[in-house]
């Protein structure tokens, strides 16, 4: 697909009827967004307390196996919330977000951020690895969704 | 209060955050990442009083674990908030969404301390085992969703529709937010 057909793309996306209905409310862009902040702090929490417990920082005594399957259904309960409110956010300003550089590092580490912890960490851990990469996992993935957070707060200033 | 937010403003260093290009946005993104660390984390505290994470671990054991992560994060989220207020002080001052946020803080505060209060009274009791009291329960949930609502009001302050220069609001609107609003202006016009 060619550049110009991505943006023909985008131009499609803000003109849906989503993308309108949200230009046109005063209110409706801020109350969404904030529900997109709430996702995030869910996703974040169970981020920094699964990886912060590879990196060896806090419920040392517990297993990690254990303090994973206790996060994840939070962190899908996060995704959940950010990817329904971060749809319409992404309608009603698709044109800016493709020009917006911070959106595409946003989405490039976003899908890397899945992968790595849909493929690789939380498959490793529940498998009960646990080596001497353990701590280099969870820096990872902390790290990834660290950038995707900063980066996502970053469109709105572009 | 209004003339300590406009002597503020009038300070160097809230005009050199407010007209920096770089400095702002990189305070206010650090400010999302702190409520993240602490809501986040604050999540599974009070997940763990309503016996749904974590049920392993009693009650101190996971404060032990987790909570010295939410304050960290609360002093550092406070921290930058300070300074975005501080950046802009007398629009803040006067948004109604910062009003709302500050009142529910207290209201979150009042509660943390409540229970704060009698889990270091009666924890001993409930630690271990799962019959936690319904009162605290609900002051876990309470604290979740008031938490939640400062997130919701935090956010709006950057979208101020009822700000002091976008007239004519009702006389309620200028009357909770200060504004300083000559009403003969706008005699005639709609909404006022």
């Amino acid at each position: 697909m060619e550049s110009n057909q991505i943006i023909e793309l985008f131009y499609f996306f803000e003109d849906s009827f989503i993308g309108e209905y949200i230009r046109g409310s005063t209110w409706l862009f801020p109350v969404i967004e904030s529900f997109h902040l709430i996702g995030l702090a869910v996703l974040g929490g169970s981020v920094v307390i699964g990886d912060f417990r590879l990196m060896g920082f806090i419920l040392k005594k517990e297993k990690i196996g254990y303090v994973i399957k206790q996060t994840r259904v939070w962190f899908k309960f996060g995704f959940f919330i950010l990817v329904s409110t971060g749809i319409p956010l992404f309608l009603s300003e698709a044109v800016k977000c493709f020009y917006s550089r911070a959106f595409w590092i946003k989405m490039i580490c976003l899908v890397i951020g899945i992968a790595f912890t849909f493929l690789v960490r939380n498959p490793l851990v529940l498998k009960g690895y646990d080596g001497k990469l353990i701590p280099l996992l969870g820096f990872s993935s902390f790290f990834i969704w660290t950038v995707v957070a900063a980066s996502g707060r970053w469109i709105g200033f572009s | 209060m209004l003339d300590i937010a406009k002597w503020l403003a009038t300070t160097e260093w809230s005009i050199a955050l407010h007209e920096s290009l770089y400095l702002y946005p990189w305070i206010e993104s650090s400010h999302v990442l702190f409520i993240c660390f602490f809501f986040g984390t604050l999540l599974f505290v009070d997940l763990r009083l309503t016996g749904k994470v974590f049920t392993n671990l009693s009650i101190s054991e996971m404060n032990k674990g987790i909570l010295p992560l939410t304050i960290i994060g609360f002093c550092l989220m406070t921290l930058t908030g300070l300074l975005l207020f501080y950046a802009i002080p007398v629009r803040n001052y006067q948004n109604i969404f910062f009003r709302i946020k500050i009142l529910l803080i207290i209201i979150a505060g009042l509660n943390a301390l409540f229970f704060h209060r009698r889990m270091s009274k009666e924890a001993k009791k409930w630690d271990k085992d799962s019959s936690i009291p319904k009162s605290m329960k609900v002051s876990a949930i309470a604290s979740l969703f008031t938490w939640s609502l400062v997130i919701i009001s935090g956010r709006l302050i950057a979208y101020n529709w009822f700000d002091c220069d976008r007239q004519p609001q009702s006389e309620w609107i200028n009357f909770l937010t200060s504004c300083v609003v000559d009403y003969q202006l706008y005699e005639g016009i709609d909404g006022i």
